[in-house]
């Protein structure tokens, strides 16, 4: 064996090593984060973290019953806002516009998913809390629905665009007009991208703080209706992290085990939408 | 299976020379007429004054090498090629002496159906795809009994008739172009375009086809663009020669296939090129 296929060899099982190497990091950092969580959050969470209301500051026990509904009539009102802008939009951009137009609004959706989470945040603040002079679900939900425009924009068009042009072929040849051969058979053929994609995108912005500092602010007791200043799991995550307090601390990681596992709880049930129904065949 | 579907084709062959003996396309009523075709993709010019018709409950078949066109001018017959934005089309094409130009797009290609080239089935159930034009056409009158019948006419009933709620995809390639066939049926379209239907599918589906086309004439008007002459000998009327986007020959079939009149189609048909 002559001395440079020695050498290739060294430099080829050096760099396979290498590559499988930082392949185990990566994934093991996200096991460690996750058996943290699960070890710390499964151990401090009770019946009564769901069921009660925080206690006032010093007394240990209570829960965040507050903040899981908090989270989730945020995510709710911010998926009325963000999913249905973004997808019709995605449908305009996928089968109506000119490339020209499909350009500008695409990059203006990559530039708006690139805005840091906290300037949306002071968006929703000067747009929202400041006229109404109110800390506010709306407000929270306003910012959320913002972030989660560009991301079902973007997927829902990507999605759109990859159902092939014989079926919308099959459509008109039958004597589907453009939009019933959209909502009828391009949509239809599409939709489990678009919810995967929806879904992905409630997830992230069901994790974001920054957002919601200071327009859904933060609340310890019930939240009436949609005027009123609300607790949420991310928020409540940040407050009791860096209090003084054991107990707070403790419940800490339960709200983070409990946000893990409603996003994870989102994950399977669009798995279970998305194995029912007919997928077109990749070819 | 390909002893037993044999003898299928020589009928086939042997009722098509006697019913384009009959008539001589002139005698014919026809349902389309292509007058003065010129069409261009941007400025690329694909067909050059076209002329010919398409005779009524009869199969017309168009020919050539590839290139030729003859995708093209069947595609304009149901103004299918409006999809693509840079293509451009002079002339005039009528459908029962009024122009389809002037019509409402959907209306035209409700009454001028298609199959193209590669099946392609809804993702929907084998019921659904049937009853897609029905229902987006806003058909009256009962839903399964026009699947049935549709079905039945593309000779795919008895092989779907227990499972029409399973997905599409499940068909083979042969059976999802059946039910494409299915499809444009059901919307009782007066001309049916085929577009090279059999180029994807092995000979005992194609054979499949091609009896069904022969059954399919006594109810609509059929148009088939194929790159395989035989297939064009066996299951059509009338043939067009297309090279270059020009009509060099449109004759009875029989006729074409045996005393071509231009050296050209000759060629062609012999083997020559193509």
């Amino acid at each position: 064996m002559s001395a440079s296929v020695k050498w290739r060899r060294l430099v080829s099982n050096f760099m396979l090593t290498l590559t499988g190497v930082c392949a185990v990091v990566s994934v093991s950092v996200l096991f460690f984060i996750l058996g943290y969580l699960v070890y710390n959050g499964g151990t401090s969470i009770n019946w009564a973290f769901f069921t009660q209301l925080p206690t006032p500051v010093g007394e240990t026990g209570g829960g965040m019953a507050n903040a899981i509904v908090g989270s989730a009539k945020l995510l709710m009102a911010a998926s009325l806002l963000g999913v249905p802008i973004g997808f019709l939009g995605g449908i305009y951009l996928a089968e109506f516009s000119g490339s020209a137009v499909a350009s500008v609004v695409r990059y203006a959706a990559d530039l708006l998913n690139g805005v840091p989470s906290i300037v949306m945040g002071i968006f929703a603040y000067s747009i929202v809390v400041l006229p109404f002079k109110h800390f506010s679900t709306l407000a929270g939900a306003f910012a959320l629905g913002l972030m989660m425009i560009p991301i079902t924009l973007r997927s829902t068009e990507e999605f759109l665009g990859g159902v092939p042009r014989y079926l919308r072929e099959g459509a008109m040849a039958l004597g589907a007009s453009k939009w019933k051969t959209i909502a009828t058979v391009v949509v239809p053929a599409a939709y489990r991208g678009i919810l995967t994609a929806i879904l992905l995108a409630l997830a992230r912005v069901a994790g974001e703080t920054a957002p919601l500092l200071f327009t859904a602010f933060g609340n310890r007791y019930w939240s009436e209706g949609w005027g009123q200043p609300t607790a949420s799991l991310p928020v409540m995550i940040f407050t009791y992290a860096v209090s003084p307090y054991d107990d707070w601390h403790r419940q800490a990681w339960a709200a983070g085990l409990v946000l893990l596992g409603l996003i994870l709880i989102i994950n399977i049930l669009a798995r279970t939408i998305l194995s029912r129904g007919i997928a077109v065949p990749r070819s | 299976m390909q002893a037993s579907s044999k003898p299928g084709l020589s009928v086939n062959i042997a009722t098509n020379t006697g019913a384009a003996g009959q008539g001589h396309l002139a005698s014919l009523p026809m349902r389309m007429t292509i007058s003065k075709v010129n069409f261009y993709y941007g400025s690329k010019q694909i067909l050059f004054d076209i002329n010919m018709a398409i005779a009524d409950k009869r199969v017309t078949a168009l020919i050539g090498p590839s290139g030729c066109g003859k995708s093209t001018m069947l595609r304009a017959m149901n103004r299918m090629h409006e999809t693509v934005h840079t293509s451009r089309l002079e002339g005039e094409i009528q459908l029962d002496g009024q122009n389809i130009l002037a019509q409402d797009v959907t209306t035209l290609r409700r009454r001028v159906g298609m199959v193209f080239q590669r099946p392609n089935p809804f993702p929907k159930s084998i019921f659904d795809n049937v009853a897609y034009g029905l229902r987006i056409n806003g058909i009256k009158g009962s839903t399964s009994e026009m699947v049935e019948k549709s079905l039945r006419r593309a000779a795919l009933w008895d092989e779907v008739k227990d499972h029409l709620y399973k997905s599409a995809y499940d068909l083979s390639g042969g059976q999802q172009q059946r039910l494409c066939i299915a499809r444009a049926l059901a919307v009782e379209p007066e001309v049916l375009l085929l577009d090279e239907p059999c180029s994807a599918l092995d000979p005992i589906s194609t054979a499949k086809i091609e009896e069904l086309l022969v059954e399919l004439k006594n109810l609509t008007t059929i148009a088939i663009v194929t790159h395989n002459m035989q297939q064009a000998a066996r299951v059509s009327d009338f043939t067009a020669f297309l090279l270059t986007g020009q009509l060099i020959e449109f004759n009875p079939t029989p006729q074409l296939f045996t005393t071509p009149s231009d050296p050209r189609t000759e060629a062609y048909i012999t083997g020559r090129f193509g």
